[in-house]
């Protein structure tokens, strides 16, 4: 009966190891695996430039170029999904190794990150809803705030007078807000908000006199929602809006960073950027 | 750690706890009527005020206070015809919204904490009052009001210590309270520890007055 009970003991035991040993031995193997993909964080909720499909995958022109720049790089990739204002912090925080969340390089986050080439430019834009007083400012169409002329300068003064006073919507810790905030035009009310979604609602809702970010953000939410959201002012590009949109990567890991590089050359030179960029803008916006 | 941004940062989170304590004081001062209003319909014999009453707690109590301050900001906000309406001109901001939110809420669970210290009260006391001849009215409120407000001190404070930390909801629909600005200084800087850190550390200083004012007041008060 003794000798029974220790044989059985001895089973159990050696069940147990084996158990152990597998799991450890796959958890090992899974680590070994995931540290060859690299983690691209992406927002989801500004589309075109990333958004979710109603099953919730995500999709949009950086989901695709970001598979694509994997394969160039020759590495598997996994995107995983951040909240905008924690994107950042993120990645420095390792949560994952690469942005690709329509960020684009300014000099203050390149005070924290370090970004890849840019792969591509899109214009800000304000916009409000139809029959607003803002609507059809008297400015030239696009203005460049890196070296403004006297057609800038003076488009700046004139949204300086047309936004006094009035509430401006913008979505948290984006180059928009931070235009906002230069005082280029003025002492505006600024009002942020998580994500570009509920600038979005609250621009139809009559809570803001007018929104400011990305010009297709609006006109993809027009389309979507039917809402009458028109453009207004002049489009921005250059000084607070930054140079184009790129990957950002920490600060330290150089090697990565010369990987994306290299893939964004590869991905021009094959006509990738343009053609995905074409597929989701509606228009050529790679650089 | 960037003991700098702490020290630069304090005193912009310090002003920012000022629209805290506002957005606290005023939906305690409402909640605290609706709530005494609520306990009160609570303990009515009429079947229809009692379930109204129990129904509203049910709802605002079974919620997350976030699904309701979104409701009453961005539901409401999308509702076209209120939009046209005198409603309108409080709906409109945010600051009201969240004071709408943050009382209906505070004001459900306020009423149940009355409630249950009314119901704590032993008939002995009210019907020693009636053989004195008091009338009814005098013993609500000199009798039953004040042993309700002893009873309710300890559970009501705890509900102040959950509603200044629920206060840090209302960022979310675009007010700079403590937790708004906490987080537009990380937008810029991009170092969440430090901030969240010294955030914290003046909710934490926020909840010791409160938790010290109501204990000052249970030895005040007890019998």
């Amino acid at each position: 009966m003794k000798y029974l009970f220790v044989k059985l003991k001895e089973r159990i035991m050696n069940i147990f190891k084996k158990t152990i040993f597998s799991v450890l031995f796959s958890l090992l193997v899974m680590g070994n695996v995931q540290a060859d993909k690299i983690k691209i964080g992406t927002e989801g909720a500004y589309p075109p430039w990333n958004s979710k499909d109603a099953s919730g995958k995500l999709i949009g022109f950086e989901v695709e170029l970001a598979y694509t720049l994997c394969r160039y790089i020759g590495q598997q990739c996994t995107i995983v999904e951040q909240d905008w204002d924690g994107m950042i912090p993120a990645l420095i925080m390792r949560k994952f190794d690469a942005i690709m969340a329509g960020m684009s390089i300014t000099a203050e986050r390149q005070k924290a990150i370090s970004f890849s080439q840019g792969y591509a430019d899109e214009v800000a834009s304000l916009a409000v809803m139809k029959g607003s007083s803002l609507e059809g400012l008297d400015t030239p169409a696009g203005i460049n705030l890196t070296k403004p002329d006297a057609a800038a300068k003076k488009a700046l003064k004139t949204l300086t007078s047309a936004l006094a006073g009035k509430t401006v919507c913008v979505q948290t810790a984006t180059i928009h807000q931070n235009f906002l905030d230069s005082g280029d035009v003025g002492k505006v009310n600024v009002r942020t908000y998580k994500t570009q979604d509920e600038v979005n609602l609250d621009l139809a809702s009559g809570r803001c006199d007018a929104a400011l970010a990305a010009a297709v953000a609006f006109s993809d939410y027009a389309e979507k929602s039917g809402k009458p959201v028109v453009l207004t002012g002049p489009t921005f590009s250059g000084g607070a809006f930054g140079n184009g949109v790129g990957v950002g990567i920490r600060k330290d890991d150089t090697e990565l960073l010369k990987k994306f590089n290299a893939a964004i050359n590869k991905a021009r030179k094959n006509g990738d950027i343009s053609r995905i960029a074409t597929k989701w803008f509606g228009f050529d916006a790679s650089m | 750690m960037d003991i700098e941004l702490m020290v630069n940062s304090f005193p912009k989170l310090l002003s920012a706890s000022l629209i805290t304590l506002k957005l606290l004081s005023a939906s305690l001062i409402v909640g605290l009527f609706i709530g005494l209003l609520f306990a009160i319909l609570r303990l009515n014999k009429n079947i229809f005020m009692n379930k109204f009453a129990y129904g509203y707690s049910y709802l605002f109590r079974g919620t997350p206070l976030l699904v309701q301050i979104f409701i009453i900001y961005y539901g409401l906000g999308n509702i076209e015809y209120l939009r046209t309406t005198v409603l309108w001109v409080i709906l409109k901001e945010p600051y009201w919204c969240a004071i709408i939110a943050f009382s209906l809420n505070t004001g459900a669970y306020t009423s149940e904490i009355l409630r249950s210290a009314f119901q704590t009260i032993k008939p002995g006391i009210i019907e020693a009052g009636k053989s004195l001849g008091i009338p009814s009215k005098i013993i609500f409120y000199k009798i039953q009001i004040p042993i309700a407000i002893r009873q309710s001190l300890p559970a009501y404070g705890n509900e102040i210590i959950l509603m200044l930390k629920g206060t840090s909801l209302a960022s979310t629909v675009t007010l700079m309270d403590l937790t708004g600005v906490a987080k537009y200084i990380i937008s810029t800087t991009f170092k969440p520890i430090e901030v969240f850190i010294v955030a914290g550390g003046i909710y934490l200083f926020m909840t010791f007055v409160v938790h010290n004012v109501i204990k000052f007041l249970e030895k005040k008060y007890s019998y």
